[in-house]
């Protein structure tokens, strides 16, 4: 086992938005109660679709955030990205004054950027017969929109890019923000993705792939039948744990490992093999027996094979201690939100350390034998823990798994 | 069974699958002609647009084999000019 060298790196602030509310207090009183995000869609004309069921951030108004002619500049994934930035860096009380913003990074994660804008602008070639789209297609619809838009908004100057591996990009961006920030590259770094899913183009196109359940998104329970996609962004701010102490931040949990891997088999069958070797990976990294996890946030997006196989591979690397694991999926309650799904998850994972409640699976009806895991059905668990994983398994067979430990005097008792 | 339309519809595996016609028979199974999810996922595709119809996700879950494609397909187009009476 290789021993990586390095800072400890924690969390010291979130910023979150999504169909579960509109800041990082909302949305966890939603996923500590078990509350669903997923609803009739209603930003998109949902008529002649197979599926009518998603979890928009509704409560979101880019007029409540930005400028009206910079809304026009912004399209709403990169908005996502901007305030929950904002949001971050104010829980924080992240310093980015001086040379601080040169030693701060900005790592974003999304799975289709700015693709409603790109949907937008085809609208009008191909339908109204335009002879082009808005002239602000092209910078609305780039992936990198939501890095840029953050450091732009608050004046970061240090490295700033953006990671698309769909599903698992969040999850591949605070990893690369922790080994960076680990190995001393920057001294700060926000962190996570977002998504912004709903526009006719990118829902047809979802449904083509028959994946998208015509219910609500059960994971790992015996009636699944598919994923409900999902909108919204989340940031984190990683910093070193010996700088925090010094400023007297607030810690939310300590960031201990990352690993990666690829299926390198099937571009959306996902294999044994690969999610197991990314979170042996991401013990590994964080020098932890797989003994030590106490719980997992599963990658869980309730579609038949997934849940299926992951289960598999929980079994596959945790061997007996699999039937000790508490897991669940919040993407039953926040949706599949893509690109932004790693943050979401590693928010949710970090207040479960922190407060000592694990989020449910709801929705959950009937247990399957082919997901023969403890997965918190339906009802929080009040429970102190320790280590924690958080799987991304994306399209594409890349997988990326993070590795959470709960910092000392962090908890609900303060 | 419909002839002509296992006929059309194993033209249509061929041209998906992009494999000889004569290696398909009535009698095939996805799995013999090494078809996958995401084969299957765009062979539904190709017979909704061929055939004008939508498969929903309850009737493309059972159909796994040619025999069972050309019952479905046969099903939907049947409901389908009842519907339009």
């Amino acid at each position: 086992m290789s021993i990586p060298s390095g800072r400890r790196v924690v969390v010291t602030g979130a910023g979150v938005l999504s169909a579960l509310g509109s800041n990082s207090a909302e949305c966890w009183s939603a996923l500590c109660e078990g509350r669903s995000g997923i609803a009739p869609i209603q930003s998109v004309d949902m008529a002649g679709l197979r599926f009518q069921n998603g979890a928009e951030a509704r409560s979101f108004r880019a007029g409540d955030h930005f400028e009206a002619s910079r809304c026009d500049l912004i399209d709403r994934f990169a908005q996502f990205a901007v305030v929950a930035a904002r949001q971050a860096v104010t829980e924080a009380g992240l310093d980015l004054s001086g040379s601080a913003r040169a030693k701060t990074a900005v790592i974003t994660g999304t799975s289709m950027g700015g693709q409603t804008s790109l949907d937008r602008g085809f609208v009008a070639i191909y339908k109204e017969g335009k002879p082009r789209p808005h002239p602000f297609t092209i910078p609305l619809t780039m992936y990198n929109a939501g890095a840029s838009q953050i450091s732009m908004d608050l004046g970061i100057t240090g490295p700033a890019f953006t990671i698309s591996t769909a599903c698992a990009s969040a999850t591949h961006a605070i990893g690369q923000a922790f080994w960076m920030v680990r190995s001393g590259a920057v001294e700060a770094a926000l962190c996570g993705g977002s998504e912004a899913p709903f526009s006719p183009g990118i829902l047809r196109a979802w449904e083509a792939m028959r994946v998208v359940t015509p219910d609500v998104c059960r994971p790992f329970s015996r009636d699944r039948r598919g994923l409900t996609l999902g909108e919204g962004g989340a940031m984190l701010v990683l910093e070193p744990a010996e700088r925090a102490m010094a400023r007297g931040a607030r810690i939310m949990g300590e960031v201990l490992g990352f690993g990666m891997s690829s299926d390198a088999s099937h571009v959306t069958q996902p294999s044994v093999e690969g999610p197991t070797a990314a979170m042996a990976a991401a013990l590994n990294d964080a020098q932890m027996e797989p003994t030590s996890v106490d719980y997992i946030n599963a990658h869980g997006t309730g579609t038949p094979a997934n849940d299926a196989i992951e289960t598999r591979a929980i079994r596959q690397l945790f061997g007996a201690h699999a039937g000790k694991l508490a897991i669940s999926s919040t993407k039953s309650m926040h949706g599949h939100a893509l690109g932004a799904a790693g943050a979401l998850e590693a928010f949710a994972t970090l207040m479960a350390l922190r407060e000592s409640v694990l989020p449910p699976t709801i929705s959950f009806s009937e247990a399957d034998p082919e997901c023969d895991l403890d997965v918190i059905p339906n009802t929080p668990r009040h429970r102190q823990i320790e280590f924690a994983l958080s799987n991304s398994f994306a399209f594409g067979g890349l997988n990326a798994v993070l590795a959470f430990r709960r910092w000392e005097g962090s908890s609900a008792a303060k | 069974m419909d002839e002509s339309l296992a006929a059309k519809i194993i033209a249509e595996v061929a041209a998906v699958k992009r494999i000889p016609l004569e290696s398909i028979t009535i009698d095939s199974t996805f799995e013999e002609l090494a078809m996958d999810s995401l084969d299957a996922m765009n062979l539904l595709f190709s017979l909704e647009e061929h055939f004008g119809i939508s498969i929903p996700d309850e009737a493309a879950n059972s159909i796994k084999d040619i025999r069972s494609a050309v019952a479905g397909v046969a099903r939907i187009l049947a409901e389908k000019e009842s519907a339009q009476g």
